[in-house]
């Protein structure tokens, strides 16, 4: 209730209950009562439960041994290791088959996205049939298919499919010969660094030469001869300090050399497939929506068509592309979780699954494994978004 | 004296019109051009006549049982014998109508609001959103008005498939619409939990989601607690789903000028009526096209039930390469449960471009 | 309460759910009040627990849930399923959503004391073994070294399957499937040369390779799994009769009492061991707080412990497994349940 004036004309003074700032302060604090009082609720619901059931939880378990094997590990792994270790061999999996496919899903994407605008009717024909069949599938059920289908269809390991006694396809995986940097490899290393160093220093110069003088200088043959030159050079002139394991069949299996398990292939094959498809889409409307006039100015003003794609088109239809790409690669990256269902040992099935199956502990194993995708999806934001500040309009 | 007569005019070269001058515009303009033509021609010469001759030629369609399977075909007897296990699960076949009842009323209703000039779409609407899901579960739970009780650990097939996704989303839309006027409000502890809560859940994979309902739900509900699984995925998808529908939502809300707000506030309205009267209405017609975008992600991700041992279509298809009546059947299963899938997802989204055709209402900045 | 645990319930604290529910108390109070058992069982293990085409569990495990019901309400079909992923098993079990686990599930000291659950008895003696492509021309699990295995994810099976190529200084490639499905086909493709898993599955998954008579399974045996049904740790009056609805079929077997013969042992055996377990004296049901005919209601309906068997695993099905182990203890094996009197 406000309190009656004492002068009938002056306006009355409005009650603190209507003043928009307060009401805003007191809906929010409602608000964040009402959040933490269920966070409260949930939070004691699973302490009790936890108490009751006699669960040991904590993160005690990460150190206890594992006693599992894992097929594939990029870091050192034995059964003997301990459950944090299994956390740690996850991770690495589901990034190495994340990055893969991110690169291959871009790349094809890009080159189906150009051929759904092909002149070519045909190619047009097949890319807009490739992109309509595949993004309409789930993608477990094209997992599970190339999966079962590449193994039906794979030779078993004494009848390989060999190149000369370098390279093997088998039911058991793909074989190829693995280089062992021998003493001084380092320094080959070092050389290709500074040619990379070199070509970029290179460009910047002939971009900055055009600018002044006019004269284009052709920098590509330069590149190319520093970063196959130098580091040659300093190979051969160290006698070649590099040597090829073989992978070699020995009992039941090759050994020697990398392995590709099928199982990262088909999943791999799948996630290609699958984003590349939604992709394409993504670079077509991307193109189309740069306006026609933007070529023909840029033809108009002399720049020939690859000039013209890599300088007028290409730029702009970044700024439309870039933000949809992204929700695609951090689809793609939550997408390999399903290596769950063909058995790659990604994170959620080996420390999601195996682990928390030995121990138990589904709360902290959920939690981590949640985690791990937030922090990843928020990396790939980050990232992403500086890259389209670059590529950003920037408007007055 | 003969008066001058210009020649007429010479026909355009053969080369240029007609079916030939087609093929030398489309196919063959330049030679990269005829090369990638030769080369996608062969391609699909060595690809397609053996599919065809799988699928159709040599395949098997009638029959009881494997003995009928030996053209060294595709087996559609193996699909034919388990179909209705595939679209209704477990679901006890004498019951089979009460399903079909749903179903057809849904599709009635659906189409009520799809067909333009039909009256009364907004209490169609309501049906949808807010009676029929009860009436539903009524009709395929049983349990009253004399219908013999089927459990839900009895739902199956495309059933479940179509439950899960047009649940999902039902359940997921009044939550979502909140977070996303949420996240554009003012108030800075409400807009932060908001995105806290919107990019939590769009930062994990459903998998995860899943695992942690099936696992961790019952962990956090007191004591003595008891949902059954179909309801706790329910829940997962639902939560999942809200962050996306939300994220949809404000993108219509974004596209709405703000002159219509200015004017709604110059009326005196409140922020829950102009937010109800003005502002909602005319943003969520906008994003119509989206919602039926996220509907059919949802009706794809639906098949990750099948990894925490529900039977959806995917799962029940599995489970019915493991019958040892029926093995080796494998592909004939995943061709016909992807034919389905795509057959759903492809009519869909070919609605949902058709409806961004229609709405277009020229607010697109 | 340390803050470990504080901090690690901490970390599922990003997600909000809203439940309201009624409160329960002990199990067995709680199953009398609802009238059926609810049993956890596989999502399809045939001669354990499947479904059938008309969707009826049948199998061991399932016998062990209908046994309990036919004691706790003198009906056997009182018993709903809840079928489990390995995953799930241990949690459906913890947070009540299933009254037993029944599942094919090994006794273990990890398992008994710290996921908060007791095991009642051992239904099946079972251990793991190795199943190849007699192609591969393996006699010995000795050979396997090198050799890539298909196993299942979740289960005692992979630390077994590790703990024995590390003790015979071997080297495997584990490959690892979530359901018995998906690691039998991978199998039978080719993409392994071994499968490992208990010798009763391996010969239950046998039959569902594409030739079952191109497949051997080897002679070694390299664990103990001794396979039971587990409840909830705090009730004993629950776990009583879990337990003893165990041995009342493996009791019923040793005197002779089968499903066919027990209305005419009940009106007319004069042995004393035989009436006290067909309730007609000794009041053995009161001290659990079910009926005295609890013992008559489980051979009656469900059969003693050699005829679930047989119908199930053994002789009368496609399994064709041997009582071995299973076998009383009297007959050379160690089936050995405690006396009701």
């Amino acid at each position: 209730m406000s309190s009656p004036s004492k002068d009938p004309l002056a306006p009355a003074r409005p009650n603190w209950m209507s003043n928009p700032r307060v009401r805003a302060l007191i809906f929010q604090a409602l608000v964040l009562a009402a959040v933490f009082a269920l966070l409260g609720y949930i939070f004691h619901n699973t302490v009790s439960n936890l108490e009751q059931r006699g669960i040991t939880t904590g993160f005690g378990f990460l150190d206890r041994e594992a006693g599992f094997g894992i097929i594939q590990s990029l870091i050192p792994y034995t059964p003997a290791s301990t459950y944090g270790r299994t956390f740690l061999v996850g991770l690495v999996n589901t990034l190495l088959v994340s990055a893969l496919g991110i690169v291959l899903a871009t790349l094809l994407g890009l080159i189906i996205g150009i051929a759904r605008l092909s002149k070519n009717w045909l190619i047009a024909r097949l890319a807009a049939i490739y992109i309509e069949t595949f993004r309409n599938i789930p993608l477990l059920l094209q997992v599970l298919f190339w999966y079962f289908a590449v193994l039906q269809a794979l030779p078993s390991p004494r009848q390989s499919l060999s190149i000369g006694e370098w390279a093997f396809l088998n039911i058991r995986g793909v074989y190829l010969p693995e280089p062992v940097p021998g003493q001084g490899f380092g320094w080959v290393v070092l050389a290709l660094a500074i040619a990379v160093a070199l070509v970029i220093w290179l460009r910047r110069w002939a971009h900055r030469r055009q600018l002044r003088t006019g004269q284009p200088f052709h920098t590509i043959y330069v590149s190319a001869g520093l970063l196959l030159g130098l580091p040659a050079v300093v190979f051969l002139f160290l006698g070649m300090p590099l040597t090829w394991s073989l992978p070699s069949l020995h009992g039941f299996n090759f050994t020697g050399g990398i392995t590709m398990i099928p199982e990262l292939t088909a999943l791999l094959v799948a996630l290609t497939i699958y984003t590349a498809s939604s992709i394409a889409e993504i670079v077509r409307s991307g193109i189309l929506a740069v306006s026609h006039g933007q070529t023909e100015a840029a033809y108009s003003l002399g720049l020939n068509p690859g000039n013209t794609t890599r300088l007028v088109v290409l730029p702009q239809a970044l700024r439309v592309i870039v933000p949809p790409l992204t929700s695609q690669y951090l689809n793609l990256v939550k997408n390999s979780s399903l290596a769950t269902a063909i058995g790659y040992p990604d994170l959620v099935n080996v420390f999601a699954g195996t682990t928390l199956n030995q121990t138990g502990q589904a709360v902290v194993i959920i939690g981590m494994t949640m985690g791990v995708y937030l922090t990843l999806s928020l990396l790939i934001s980050l990232f992403m978004n500086w890259y389209n500040q670059r590529v950003a309009l920037i408007e007055r | 004296m003969k008066e001058y007569q210009p020649h007429p005019d010479l026909p355009p070269p053969v080369s240029q019109v007609g079916v030939l001058g087609w093929f030398r515009r489309n196919l063959f303009s330049s030679p990269l051009n005829s090369l990638l033509t030769v080369v996608a021609l062969y391609l699909l010469y060595l690809s397609v006549p053996p599919v065809i001759e799988w699928a159709f030629i040599k395949a098997s369609w009638v029959g009881s049982d494997r003995s009928a399977c030996t053209a060294g075909g595709a087996c559609w007897v193996f699909i034919e014998a388990r179909f209705g296990q595939f679209i209704y699960g477990f679901y006890p076949p004498d019951q089979w109508w009460r399903v079909n009842l749903g179903a057809l009323l849904l599709v009635a209703a659906l189409i009520w609001l799809m067909l333009p000039r039909l009256p009364a779409k907004r209490w169609v609407g309501v049906f949808v959103l807010l009676i029929y899901p009860f009436l539903a579960f009524a009709l395929f739970h049983g349990g009253v008005a004399g219908l013999p009780v089927v459990r839900t650990t009895q739902w199956g097939g495309l059933m479940l498939t179509l439950i899960l996704s047009s649940v999902g989303i039902v359940a997921a839309l009044p939550f979502g619409i909140l977070l996303a006027l949420g996240r554009r409000s003012k108030m800075p502890i409400v807009r932060a939990l908001c995105v806290a809560f919107i990019e939590l859940w769009r930062g994990v994979p459903l998998i995860t989601v899943l695992f942690m309902a099936s696992v961790m739900l019952p962990l956090f509900m007191p004591e003595g607690a008891d949902v059954d699984k179909l309801m706790r995925a329910l829940i997962g998808i639902a939560l999942f789903q809200s962050a996306y529908i939300a994220e949809v939502v404000r993108g219509g809300l974004q596209a709405i000028p703000r002159g219509q707000q200015e004017a709604a506030e110059s009326l005196g309205l409140n922020y829950w009526k102009l937010m109800a009267l003005v502002i909602l209405p005319q943003a969520l017609k906008l994003v119509i096209p989206g919602l039926v975008t996220t509907f059919i992600e949802l009706f794809k991700d639906t098949t990750l039930v099948s990894i925490i041992g529900l039977f959806d279509l995917l799962g029940i298809v599995q489970s019915a390469f493991t019958d040892p009546k029926w093995l080796g059947f494998a592909l004939e299963g995943f061709v016909f449960a992807g034919a389905l899938y795509w057959l759903f997802c492809f009519g869909m989204s070919r609605y949902s471009m058709h409806l961004e055709r229609r709405f277009d209402t020229g607010h697109k900045r | 309460m340390n803050t470990l645990r504080w901090m690690a319930v901490g970390t599922a604290f990003s997600f909000a759910m809203a439940a309201g529910a009624a409160h329960a108390g002990a199990t067995f109070d709680a199953v009398k009040k609802k009238g059926y058992v609810q049993c956890g069982v596989s999502t399809g293990l045939p001669g354990f627990s499947n479904a059938d085409d008309k969707g009826q569990w049948k199998g061991m495990d399932v016998d062990v849930c209908r046994a309990v019901a036919a004691a706790m309400f003198g009906d056997a079909s009182k018993v709903r399923y809840t079928p489990l992923t390995a995953k799930e098993r241990f949690t459906a079990l913890q947070s009540g959503e299933i009254d037993i686990l029944s599942r094919n599930t090994t006794w273990t000291l990890t398992r008994d004391t710290s996921l908060g659950i007791n095991f009642a008895g051992v239904n099946y003696y079972d251990g793991q073994g190795f199943m190849v492509k007699k192609s591969l021309g393996v006699k010995s699990a000795k050979d396997l070294n090198g050799a890539t295995v298909c196993v299942q994810a979740g289960t005692t099976t992979e630390l077994n399957l590790a703990d024995y190529f590390r003790s015979q200084h071997m080297q495997f490639k584990p490959v690892t499937f979530d359901t018995s499905d998906a690691t039998v086909k991978a199998f039978d493709a080719g993409r392994c040369d071994v499968l490992t898993s208990d010798q009763s599955q391996l010969y239950a998954l046998r039959i569902l390779l594409a030739n079952p008579a191109g497949a051997e399974v080897l002679p070694e045996i390299i664990s103990k799994e001794p396979l039971g049904p587990s409840v909830r740790q705090g009730d004993d009056e629950w776990f009583n009769l879990v337990k003893w609805s165990l041995f009342a079929m493996l009791d019923a077997e040793n005197l002779g009492i089968t499903s066919k013969n027990v209305d005419t042992l009940k009106t007319d055996s004069k042995n004393p061991s035989i009436q006290r377990f067909l309730g007609v004296n000794g009041g053995m049901g009161k001290l659990m707080g079910v009926s005295d005919e609890w013992a008559y209601d489980i051979v009656k309906q469900v059969g003693n412990y050699s005829e679930s068997f047989d119908r199930n695993v053994g002789k009368d099905s496609p399994l064709k497994i041997r009582r071995g182990l299973n076998a009383l203890w009297n007959e050379g094996g160690i089936q050995y349940a405690p006396p009701i009197r």
